[in-house]
């Protein structure tokens, strides 16, 4: 252990924790100050809303593709004898946000928002229902 | 000359309870806001904020702290030896606080036509007309910092848990072996002054405007001493007895509550003490230019100098990692025994060659 290998990293090391005390500090006080979500951000899901009502025509190609097999779609007719998602259904538990339902969609009747606190008190609220999916404008 | 007291003026007793008073409560608040420093300072270091919610960027953290571990539950082990475990934290705790009572902190001030020197332990003989303060005063230093290892050793060894008792074994070793170093590097200073009291030690200090410092006297001295001090209170990067990757938390495992706070306090305290004595001994103490003329810049130079020697030791902290066991060992017995002895060699060829 000879005085220079000792001393001159220690010394070296001072200066650099110096230089980083007159930086600006990094972290983001989280609650009061957001983080900037990114645009393509993958986040809660929405469904898309045309002429008042779900662009979703239950083709089932978001639950075929999706790889967690959280999307459950259940088709009905309506009035004027067009198919629609009587049920639509997302396990946010199971899902991995890997956003190829929204690829699959071939009416764009599915985006991802840039929601991302989707903590909750019991499994059951993380079946995120149809009205609540189409809540997120 | 007014009333007198076992044949000294009242004016003696109230100083007295002033200075004692006033230390005290200067150590307490430095000890509390030493850890809100601490946390801003490497908070910062590391680029993040440190405390930042309670008051303003987190001014009442120390007191939220305090207040929270007071109203924590007591745990005593049931198969610890309940005295030894409750008085431990307290014999860590008071030497700490009671090294204060010798470290010049101001010059002689005049209240009231009686002249205080600003020492808890030291008066002003007007007969004489100098200070008379404890004459061994670095000895009591040694001894204090000395005695500081029994409340470790003894908390470790009460708490009958086995990362305690290897905390306690290991601060004991560590603080046997940097203390010898530590008290061999004052040597010098004390070669060169010839005198153990504090006062006279900083007196010594005063030419060159207040800046005729030992620690440009004796630069090796003062390094090895800072060293070999900040390793004696146990900090990082010698915090070997608390190592939480090997010890969960060292001798303070067991603890809980206020016995916990006072471990904690007693380490920041021993750090303010540790850098008072640095202060004392190398830095000049009090003086500083126009110290002399103007009394009141005493203690602000004091405080400035200590305050300075805190941020150095947490400055240390936020960069340099914890020694190996085995590398504090050969750099106490193996490096800065041998260099503080050499220095003492030196030191007396060098005032012989002058003399």
């Amino acid at each position: 252990m000879n005085p220079i290998n000792t001393f001159v990293p220690i010394i070296k090391g001072l200066k650099i924790t110096l230089e980083h005390l007159f930086k600006k500090p990094v972290t983001l006080q989280y609650p009061t100050e957001r983080p900037k979500v990114a645009q393509r951000f993958r986040g809660l899901h929405a469904l898309n809303v045309s002429h008042d009502k779900a662009k979703c025509v239950a083709c089932y190609l978001c639950p075929t593709v999706c790889p967690a097999k959280c999307i459950t779609v259940e088709a009905g007719e309506d009035a004027n004898h067009d198919k629609y998602a009587a049920r639509y259904e997302i396990d946010m538990l199971r899902c991995i946000f890997c956003g190829y339902c929204v690829e699959a969609c071939p009416v764009d009747a599915i985006r991802m928002t840039g929601e991302f606190e989707l903590a909750n008190y019991s499994r059951k609220d993380f079946i995120y229902s149809k009205e609540r999916l189409l809540e997120k404008k | 000359m007014g009333i007198e007291i076992l044949g000294l003026p009242l004016m003696y007793y109230i100083a007295m309870v002033a200075k004692v008073v006033g230390a005290f409560v200067f150590v307490l608040l430095t000890v509390a806001y030493a850890t809100y420093a601490e946390r801003k300072i490497i908070g910062h270091m590391q680029v993040r904020l440190g405390p930042m919610r309670t008051g303003w960027h987190g001014l009442l953290q120390p007191i939220a702290d305090g207040v929270k571990l007071f109203f924590k539950e007591e745990i005593i082990p049931s198969q610890a030896s309940t005295f030894a475990f409750l008085v431990a934290p307290l014999i860590a705790l008071i030497p700490a606080f009671i090294t204060f009572a010798v470290i010049p902190f101001g010059g002689v001030i005049e209240v009231a036509g009686y002249k205080i020197p600003l020492q808890i332990a030291a008066y002003f003989d007007t007969a004489a007309g100098r200070v008379y303060d404890v004459n061994v005063g670095v000895l009591y230093v040694l001894a204090m910092s000395s005695l500081g290892v029994y409340g470790i050793v003894l908390a470790g060894w009460a708490s009958n848990s086995k990362y305690s008792l290897l905390g306690g074994l290991r601060s004991s070793a560590q603080m046997i072996s940097y203390e010898l170093s530590a008290a061999l590097a004052i040597v010098a200073v004390f070669m060169l002054s010839g005198t153990l009291s504090l006062n006279e030690i900083v007196n010594l200090q005063s030419g060159c405007g207040g800046l005729a410092w030992y620690a440009f006297k004796q630069p090796l001295a003062f390094v090895l001493f800072f060293i070999c001090a900040i390793a004696e209170i146990n900090r990082t990067p010698f915090d070997l007895p608390e190592a939480e990757t090997e010890l969960v938390s060292g001798f303070c495992t067991e603890y809980s509550s206020m016995k916990y706070a006072m471990f904690f306090m007693a380490e920041y305290a021993n750090m303010v003490t540790v850098c008072a004595i640095t202060t004392t001994l190398f830095l000049g103490g009090w003086n500083g230019p126009l110290a002399t003329t103007i009394p009141i810049l005493g203690p602000v130079y004091f405080v400035a100098k200590v305050y300075f020697l805190i941020f150095f030791c947490m400055w240390l902290r936020a960069t340099v990692p914890r020694y190996r066991y085995d590398q504090l060992m050969h750099l106490g017995w193996k490096v800065f025994l041998p260099v503080s002895l050499l220095n003492i060699v030196a030191t007396a060829i060098w005032n012989y060659v002058i003399q």
